[in-house]
Parts: C-alpha cells; sequence; structure tokens
C-alpha cells in the first residue's frame, strides 16, 4: 500500500470532502495561498478557489463565530485554527454558541461544524504554541474530540467529522505532520467512539491518545523484549469514547497505564482512570496510572521541554513496577 | 411621527404592523404577570417600549431571511412570525415550548420562521448573523440577516471582527443596534466613548439612525437597506433610538440610581411606539378608534389563552434531559453511571 504523510492525508480527505459535497467550506488564517504554517491545504484553494477556501483576517472569535452561524444555515464549515492554543480565543463560540444550539433549541437547529487544530510539545515553540487542549473541550456536552495518531486515523477520522451533523474538534498532533503510513488510495471512513486495538497483550494495557500512541507502542516493544506482553488501545476519539473496548482490556491485563499529552491534573488520563476504576476494579491488580504532560506552563529550553511529557522509557518504568507490584502510588 | 400619508395600497401592511406592536406588548404585559405572581421559572428581560424597531424591521424581512436576536428577545420572535402559545410554553419550561423547554426566554429560536435564536452572551450573536449572511452568499441565495443587538454590545470585540469580514466580503447583514440608552444597569454614555455610528462607518460600512419608535419611519429604511442586501450591496449598520420601559429585567425594580421616573414617564407617555401609531391610523382614517379597539381586545384574549395553555401544558418526561445533546444519539448519557 502507497504511503502517505499525515499532512497529505489531512488534505486529502478534505479535497476529497468538497468535491463530495459543495457546501463544505474552509475558512481560517492563511489557508488559502499559504496552505497553513503547516502547508496542510496547500493546492486546496487553485482547485476550490477564493470562495470556498476563505483567508481571514486574525480574528479568531470572528471566523469561528462566523462558522457556527453558517453551519446552522445549511453549510459544513472546516475551520482551521491555526494552533491549539488558540482555542481560549474561541471559547465563547465554541462551547456557548456550537456546542449547546442544538440542545438550547430542542433539537431544531445543529451545527454540522468541524474545527481542526492541534496540540504537541517538543517543537521548541514555548508555553502558548504547544499546549494539548483536548481535555478543555472534551469537558463540554455537545462537543465532539477525535485525536488521529497516524496518517491513516487523521484521514479516517476527518472524513467522518465532516458529515456528522454535530460540533466536531480533531486535534492533529503538529510533529507527526510529515509521518508517513500507509493509506489506502480508496475511500475509507472511521467510524468515532471505536477505539483500535494496536497490539494484543496480556500483562499490562497502555491506553495511549494522539501523539502518544507511538510512544506507548515503542514502550510495548520495549516491555516485550523484558518479557511483559502489553496490549496498546488507541481510543481514537475521547468524545465518544469506547469504553467497552477499554474496559475489556482491563478486565484481561488487570493493571492499565493511560497515556496522554494533555496536563495530568484534571484531564483525559484521569477522566479514563476513573472509569476504569469504577467498572473494572474488582478485575484490578493495581491502580490504574495516569501519566499526562507536567503540570507547567511548556517551557521552552530543550532541558526543560522534553522532560514535561510522558517518554517511551518513562512508560516501560511504570510499566515494569506496575506488573511488578512495587508500584501503590505514583507522582 | 412620522409624516408620511398612507398609502390605500398598504392598508394591510398599516394593520399588520400595528397587530404585531400590539401582540408584544400584550405578550411582555402577560410575561411580567407570570414573573410577579411567581408562576415562571427564573427571570426575563422586558422588550416593552422598543415593538417599533422589531417590527419596523421584521415587517421588512421575509420568512426565508433570518435574524439574531438577543436576551430582550421576545419582540424579535413575535415580530419574525412567533405563535403565542409556543412562546408562553417556552418561557414556562414546558414541553410544547419552541425548543421543548430546553432553552426559555433566554434562548428561543424558531427556525420555521428564520430566528435563530436568542442569545444569553451579549454580542454573542454576532458572528451567528454574520455566518448566516456567509451561508447566503456561499450558496448563491438572496437571504438577508439582521442581526439585533443592543448598545451595551458595541462593547464587545467580537463585534468589530465580524464587521470587517462582512464589510471585506460584502455580506448580505445588516447590523441593528437598538440603543435604549442603557447598558444593564449603567447609561450608556458611561460604557461608550466617541460614536457608536461612526464605529461602524470606519469600516466603510453605509450606516443610519433612526428614531426607533417609529415604526414607519424603521421599515422604510429597512426596505430600501434589505432589497439592497440581497443586491450584494451590504453589509449596512443602523441604529435604533428607542427605551426600554421596565429596568434590564423583570426583577430591576429600584433603579431611581441609574434613571428618573420623569425620564420614563416621558417615554412612555410622548414616544410610545404603538400611541403614536394608532394615532397615525385614526387620524390617516386607516382604522377608527373601535376598530383598534377591538384588534386591542382580541390579542389580549389570545395572549389569555395562551398563557392558560401553557400554564397547564405538561413538563418535559425526565427521560429528555441526555436528549438533543447530540443529533446521531438518542441520550447521550450512558445508562448506570453513577449520578
Amino acid at each position: 500500500m502507497r504511503e502517505i504523510t499525515l499532512s497529505q492525508a489531512v488534505n486529502e480527505a478534505l479535497a476529497e470532502e468538497m468535491r463530495r459535497d459543495e457546501t463544505v467550506f474552509i475558512i481560517g488564517e492563511d489557508v488559502a495561498e499559504a496552505g497553513t504554517p503547516f502547508k496542510v491545504l496547500s493546492g486546496l484553494v487553485e482547485e476550490f478557489g477564493t470562495a470556498r477556501v476563505v483567508d481571514t483576517p486574525i480574528a479568531e472569535p470572528g471566523f469561528m463565530g462566523i462558522a457556527v452561524g453558517a453551519a446552522m444555515t445549511g453549510t459544513r464549515p472546516v475551520v482551521d485554527l491555526m494552533f491549539g492554543d488558540f482555542i481560549y480565543l474561541i471559547m465563547d463560540q465554541l462551547c456557548n454558541q456550537a456546542a449547546k444550539t442544538h440542545y438550547m433549541s430542542g433539537g431544531k437547529l445543529s451545527v454540522p461544524l468541524v474545527l481542526r487544530t492541534n496540540l504537541g510539545a517538543t517543537r521548541r515553540s514555548a508555553a502558548q504554541h504547544s499546549q494539548s487542549l483536548h481535555a478543555l473541550v472534551a469537558h463540554i456536552p455537545g462537543l465532539k474530540v477525535a485525536l488521529p495518531s497516524s496518517a491513516y486515523e487523521a484521514k479516517g477520522l476527518m472524513k467522518t467529522a465532516i458529515r456528522d451533523d454535530n460540533p466536531v474538534v480533531i486535534f492533529e498532533d503538529k510533529l507527526m505532520y510529515q509521518d508517513k503510513a500507509p493509506v489506502p488510495e480508496e475511500e475509507y471512513l472511521i467510524p468515532f467512539g471505536e477505539a483500535n486495538v494496536l497490539r494484543e497483550g496480556s500483562d499490562i494495557t497502555l491506553i495511549g491518545t494522539s501523539s502518544m500512541v507511538q510512544v506507548c507502542q515503542k514502550a510495548a516493544e520495549i516491555l516485550g523484549s523484558e518479557g511483559i506482553s502489553a496490549e496498546v488501545i488507541d481510543p481514537r476519539t475521547i468524545v465518544p469514547l469506547d469504553e467497552e473496548t477499554l474496559l475489556a482490556s482491563a478486565r484481561k491485563t488487570s493493571r492499565v497505564i493511560v497515556v496522554d499529552e494533555g496536563h495530568q491534573s484534571f484531564g483525559v488520563t484521569g477522566e479514563i482512570a476513573s472509569r476504569i476504576n469504577e467498572k473494572a476494579f474488582y478485575h484490578l491488580d493495581a491502580p490504574v496510572l495516569r501519566m499526562g504532560a507536567m503540570d507547567v506552563p511548556v517551557p521552552f529550553s530543550p532541558a526543560l521541554e522534553d522532560i514535561t511529557v510522558p517518554t517511551p522509557e518513562s512508560v516501560v518504568e511504570n510499566a515494569r513496577r506496575l506488573v511488578h507490584g512495587e508500584m501503590i502510588h505514583a507522582a | 411621527m412620522s409624516r408620511a400619508k398612507a398609502k390605500k395600497s398598504n392598508v394591510d401592511d398599516y394593520l399588520r404592523m400595528y397587530r404585531q406592536m400590539a401582540r408584544i406588548r400584550a405578550f411582555e404585559d402577560n410575561a411580567n404577570q407570570l414573573y410577579l405572581s411567581a408562576k415562571m421559572p427564573g427571570l426575563t428581560h422586558m422588550y416593552s417600549g422598543e415593538e417599533a424597531v422589531a417590527v419596523g424591521i421584521c415587517e421588512a424581512l421575509r420568512v426565508t431571511d433570518k435574524i439574531t436576536s438577543t436576551h430582550r428577545g421576545h419582540g424579535h420572535c413575535v415580530a419574525k412570525g412567533a405563535e403565542f402559545k409556543e412562546m408562553f410554553c417556552e418561557l414556562l419550561g414546558k414541553e410544547e415550548g419552541y425548543c421543548r423547554g430546553k432553552g426559555g426566554s433566554m434562548h428561543i429560536a424558531d427556525q420555521s420562521n428564520g430566528n435563530l435564536g436568542a442569545n444569553a452572551i451579549v454580542g454573542g450573536s454576532m458572528g451567528i448573523a454574520t455566518g448566516s449572511a456567509f451561508t447566503a452568499k456561499l450558496l448563491g441565495k438572496d437571504d438577508v440577516t439582521v442581526c439585533f443587538f443592543g448598545d451595551g454590545a458595541t462593547a464587545q470585540g467580537l463585534w468589530y471582527e465580524v464587521m470587517n469580514m462582512a464589510a471585506l466580503w460584502k455580506l448580505p447583514v445588516i447590523y441593528a443596534c437598538e440603543n435604549n440608552g442603557y447598558s444593564e444597569y449603567t447609561r450608556t454614555d458611561e460604557i461608550a466613548a466617541g460614536s457608536i455610528v461612526a464605529r461602524a462607518e470606519a469600516f466603510g460600512i453605509e450606516s443610519h439612525q433612526v428614531d426607533g419608535q417609529d415604526v414607519l419611519a424603521v421599515n422604510a429604511l429597512t426596505e430600501k437597506l434589505v432589497a439592497r442586501a440581497r443586491k450584494g450591496e451590504g453589509p449596512f449598520f443602523v441604529e435604533l433610538k428607542t427605551y426600554r420601559y421596565h429596568g434590564h429585567h423583570v426583577g430591576d425594580i429600584n433603579r431611581d440610581y441609574y434613571r428618573s421616573k420623569d425620564e420614563e414617564k416621558d417615554w412612555k407617555e410622548n414616544r410610545d411606539p404603538i400611541i403614536r401609531f394608532r394615532s397615525w391610523l385614526v387620524e390617516q382614517g386607516i382604522a377608527n378608534e373601535a376598530e383598534i379597539d377591538a384588534m386591542n381586545a382580541e390579542i389580549a384574549d389570545d395572549a389569555k389563552a395562551a398563557v392558560d395553555y401553557a400554564l397547564a401544558a405538561k413538563y418535559p418526561d425526565s427521560t429528555e434531559v441526555d436528549m438533543h445533546v447530540y443529533t446521531d444519539v438518542k441520550h447521550a448519557l450512558a445508562r448506570g453511571d453513577a449520578r
């Protein structure tokens, strides 16, 4: 099968959906000729024109609000938010307007909108261009949240998101844009709420999201060489969350580590760990462990930044302890 | 009042404008009574006094044209074609309300008439209105969207962002600022530097000021702007000077600290949009006093019947609580989770 980058996969997904449905359009800063700073959208304006690949002023709340109104009246906007950190700027439009419109109108209005943005540290971009803020969005009822972990996932999830009648936020890992993976030429969609078991195992379950799926895969390889059999699961979407697959794995292996690049406190790791504790408690041999990003603003210096996020080595270290019954309590 | 001479061909339009203004006043009088008698959950914001704004504008719109409304939104909702029964049911949180009781006074949306909804965030619908106009342009429709907001909302940054884009892209949107002189409990001249009209003009947007108590003047201006917006000559801005008779909300009773009773009396007695338009109708021979009294009595009966209906109507079933969170999931919450 051919291999393409995550960036090309997203580009293909958008182009295919824009060809299929003329109500789909892209709106954001430098999305047209510039194709975004990451060049993910290169070539789209040439095919679809500036009416459907719409460059905006630097006014995130404004273009997000326009997208919400456009979605309510018969179009399917894909909003390009250059950095995930800018989500703070659009909170009212995303959380008070888009997320609640269907509910507040008793089901009469809907907001079929996709917000494309990114996450991920270790790119030496400091505290305002490196955050992983998907937990903030996942906290708000009415929004769906997808976290692609490869080019294959990015394409299938984007196509599903565009066809979804709800507001969907997709966080791409900006370090992964140039990573290649096998992606079929034929059309495919990846349904929301279906976790992907990447590797089966019997001693411990590693649940990883987005950028942390590769970290978990590498950790599982190292653990395998030491005779520890690790299962690796990518939930793909955290809203909706495929609880059944996660619980079944926890019941099977009896030990779980949840790895996610958002801040550890009050985050995705805590939520998933809690659900497993509530629903699989009697099957567990150890506390479910959370591994998120350090609860500090992302520092600039490489010497500091690299220690703020989970690594294959730190996951392996914690997994060993859990499997050997050493860990009662982890920090 | 407008010195306009009545046109024979417009008699039905004049009577409908009067009826719609009287319906808004009747709706608000009943809503206020529901609040005062503790029959309504929560609180609400009265539109009384501003009727000529909503009616003058909405009478210039088609059903397919869109509006976005505010927390003070009952007037816009009635003027765009909503029914009393579904509105009172919504105010009381009943299943037959426009939003099945899930929105309440501050979130009534009536999609069938192009009302994209009231909004409880001041200025919160400015993006939505502009986006609705964007849809019209993208899909090649000639729908026009009117964005209603108050003077208080002109302090929100969002307005400047979306006006900029509306002007750049020539979107068919009319920004209608209902300047009632008060931003909640504060005089507008204390929160607004310079001129509000000049702010829209700074984006190259053609701007107008009109007496918001004169329904004919509001309507005549809006008719012209809507026709031009349909042809791609928008956006436009209109500042409508008006007055709210009640406080910021129904519970804002003692308001001497921000405005005088004399001032309120002056607006109610000398500039009331309904009284003024009624005199004009009689003066121009369009209706006589007895006919207008009969119309008012019929509206009062309709309102009372709708209130009685809503009071007796049923609340939504508790199983509705997690419905309509997502379009494709009947019940959003997993059974068995602790509550």
